[in-house]
C-alpha cells in the first residue's frame, strides 16, 4: 500500500493528460484485478438489499395498493386496461388485428430477444459499454426497447381514455367521444382498386417486397463491400432481416395509419388482416 | 503480556456445539475470507474472489440482485398472504377487505407484494437493458441471455396472474383484456385465422384453457392461483438456479476480455 500512496503523492498538483495516465498504469500494476467477495461484495449486496427494502417499506406505509368493486361480470368499465406492462401491446391493438398485435407480435418480441445472441456476431463490445463498435446492434435494441415498448406503455397507462381515445392527463374523460373512422385499404387509398380481390394481392404483393424483396436487394447491394455480411452468411442475416423488417412494419402500418387512415396493408377473407 | 482473561463469548466460541456450527474463525485472513464464502451455503453462490470492475454500480446497476431480492420478499409477503385468502368466487374479494381492515400487518403486507411486484417487472426490464449494453449475452453467455428471457415471460406471467386475484373490477376487467388475446390465436383460438381447421369454439380453444371456461370466472380465478402460488414460481425457480449457475460457469459476470 505505500507504494500507492507514493504513486499518488508523486503526481503534480495539476496533471497533464499523460502524467495521469502514467499514475493511473501504476495504479493498475499496483492494485491487483480480483477482490475478495467477503467483505467487499457482500457488504455492497447487504447495503443495496437494505436500501431497497427500506425504500419499499416505506412505500408500502406510505402508498396503499388500489382495491376497487368486487368483480362484476355484467358491468364493463370503459376504458379496459390489461396491466400496465402489458399496455405497449394494446396499444398497437388500435392500428393491428389481435392475432397480430396480442398473439404473433409478442411471440416476435419474445423469439426475437431470444435470438439475439445468436445472430449478433460481433465480437466486439462484450462486458463493457460501447456505442462506436456496436451501433447497429445498440440503435435497434434502444429503438425496440425505449420507443416500441416503454413509451407505448407509457401512452398507453396515461393518455388513453374511453373508447382508447386520447385523453391528455387531467383532461374531463368525455364517455360519449366519437371520432369518425374514415380508415380505407391500402390498395384503394393508393391505387383506387375497390375489389377485394385485386385488393388483398396487391397488399401480399407489397408485403412480399417489404420481407423478401427489400432484404435480398440490400445483400445484393451491399454483400460484396461489408465484411460483416460476409461474416453472418445468409440464415443469420434472413433472420435478422425478417425481425428488423417486422418491427419496422410495424412502425410503418401506425405510421401510414395516422397519416393516411390506411385500414389494412392486406385484408384477405377477414382473417388475415394486416 | 499476562494471558487474556476469556470473556464469555470466548467460552461459547470455543465450545464444541459452536464448533460444530460455524468451521471457522473470525479474523480477517485471506484464509477466513475465501471459507466465509465457500462455506456458507447462501454465500456460496459467490466465487470466492471477484474481478473488481464488478463491484462497480455503473457497471451492473446492481439489477439482477435486486430482481432477487425483489422475488424473495414477493416469496415472504405472497405466503403470508396465503393464509388470509381463499381463491373462490364467494370469499376471494371479502379476505382482501379482511386483509384490509382486520389482519395484523395485513395491508402492509399486500402493498409490499403489490408494489414489489411491479418493481420486479421494471427490475427485471432494467437488468436486460443494462445486460444488453454491456454485450453482456455475447460468447460465452449467449444461452444464460435465452434462460433470462425465459425469466422475464416468467416475471410477466407471475405479475398478470396474480393481478386477477384481488378479484374487483380492476382485475377481472385487465385479465378479459388480456387473455381475449388468446382467442385471436391462429388456429387454436376461436376467433383467430383458421379457426375452423381444428374446430375449435369459444369453449374449447386457448383461451378457454387459459380461463377455464369462455368468461374470467370462479374457474378462472382458482386457475391463475395455483398458476401464480405454484407452478409458475417452480419454473421460475428452476431456471433461476440454471441463470445463476451458469453465471459461474460461464466466467462469472461479464467485463473486458
Amino acid at each position: 500500500m505505500a507504494d500507492v500512496t507514493t504513486a499518488v503523492a508523486e503526481a503534480p498538483a495539476k496533471p497533464a493528460a499523460k502524467a495521469k495516465s502514467k499514475v493511473a498504469e501504476r495504479l493498475s500494476k499496483l492494485v491487483p484485478d480480483k477482490v475478495h467477495t467477503w467483505p467487499y461484495l457482500v457488504r455492497l449486496e447487504m447495503l443495496v438489499g437494505t436500501i431497497v427494502m427500506a425504500l419499499i417499506t416505506v412505500w408500502s406505509i406510505v402508498v396503499d395498493a388500489p382495491l376497487e368493486e368486487p368483480a362484476n361480470p355484467t358491468k364493463t368499465p370503459n376504458p379496459s386496461k390489461a396491466p400496465w406492462y402489458f399496455l405497449g401491446l394494446q396499444e398497437i391493438l388500435v392500428y393491428f388485428d389481435p392475432w397480430f398485435a396480442g398473439v404473433i407480435l409478442p411471440t416476435f418480441i419474445i423469439v426475437g430477444l431470444m435470438v439475439i445472441p445468436y445472430i449478433d456476431i460481433n465480437p466486439k463490445g462484450n462486458g463493457y459499454y460501447c456505442f462506436k463498435d456496436r451501433k447497429f446492434a445498440i440503435s435497434v435494441f434502444l429503438f425496440g426497447f425505449l420507443v416500441m415498448w416503454v413509451s407505448l406503455v407509457i401512452i398507453g397507462t396515461f393518455i388513453r381514455g374511453p373508447g382508447w381515445y386520447l385523453f391528455l392527463p387531467g383532461q374531463y374523460w368525455d364517455v360519449h367521444k366519437t371520432v369518425a373512422i374514415t380508415n380505407v385499404n391500402f390498395a384503394q387509398k393508393f391505387f383506387g382498386v375497390q375489389d377485394p380481390a385485386w385488393s388483398a394481392g396487391i397488399g401480399a404483393a407489397c408485403i412480399f417486397i417489404w420481407l423478401g424483396v427489400l432484404p435480398m436487394v440490400f445483400w445484393k447491394a451491399r454483400y460484396k463491400k461489408s465484411e460483416a455480411l460476409q461474416k453472418l452468411g445468409m440464415v443469420r442475416y434472413q433472420i435478422t432481416a425478417q425481425l428488423f423488417m417486422i418491427m419496422m412494419g410495424t412502425v410503418l402500418k401506425v405510421f401510414l395509419r395516422l397519416g393516411f387512415n390506411v385500414k389494412y396493408i392486406m385484408e384477405w377473407k377477414g382473417m388475415i388482416n394486416v | 503480556m499476562a494471558e487474556a482473561k476469556k470473556g464469555w463469548f470466548d467460552i461459547v466460541k470455543s465450545s464444541y456445539v459452536w464448533k460444530s456450527i460455524f468451521r471457522h474463525e473470525y479474523q480477517d485472513t485471506y484464509r477466513n475470507r475465501v471459507l466465509q464464502v465457500s462455506s456458507n451455503v447462501f454465500l456460496h453462490l459467490h466465487p470466492t474472489k471477484i474481478r473488481r470492475h464488478a463491484l462497480r454500480l455503473r457497471f451492473t446497476w446492481c439489477m439482477g440482485g435486486i430482481t432477487f431480492l425483489l422475488f424473495l420478499i414477493l416469496t415472504v409477503t405472497g405466503v403470508i398472504l396465503m393464509f388470509y385468502y381463499r381463491p373462490t368466487g364467494e370469499y376471494a374479494y371479502h379476505d382482501m377487505k379482511y386483509l384490509q381492515f382486520d389482519v395484523p400487518f395485513g395491508m402492509i403486507m399486500r402493498n409490499m407484494h403489490r408494489w414489489g411486484a411491479h418493481a420486479m417487472v421494471i427490475a427485471v426490464w432494467l437488468h436486460m437493458f443494462r445486460v444488453f449494453m454491456t454485450g453482456s449475452y455475447k460468447p460465452p453467455r449467449e444461452f444464460n441471455w435465452v434462460i433470462g428471457v425465459n425469466l422475464l415471460v416468467m416475471t410477466l406471467m407471475l405479475s398478470f396472474t396474480g393481478y386477477l386475484l384481488p378479484w374487483d373490477q380492476l382485475s377481472i376487467w385487465a385479465v378479459t383484456v388480456g387473455t381475449n388475446m388468446g382467442r385471436a390465436t391462429p388456429l387454436v383460438g376461436h376467433e383467430g385465422p383458421f379457426a375452423d381447421f381444428l374446430g375449435v369454439n369459444a369453449r374449447y380453444d386457448a383461451r378457454a384453457l387459459l380461463t377455464a371456461g369462455r368468461l374470467v370466472g370462479a374457474a378462472t380465478l382458482l386457475r391463475f392461483y395455483v398458476l401464480h402460488c405454484i407452478f409458475i414460481p417452480i419454473i421460475a425457480a428452476v431456471l433461476m438456479i440454471i441463470h445463476f449457475w451458469r453465471v459461474r460457469k460461464d466466467g462469472g459476470i461479464s467485463g473486458p476480455l
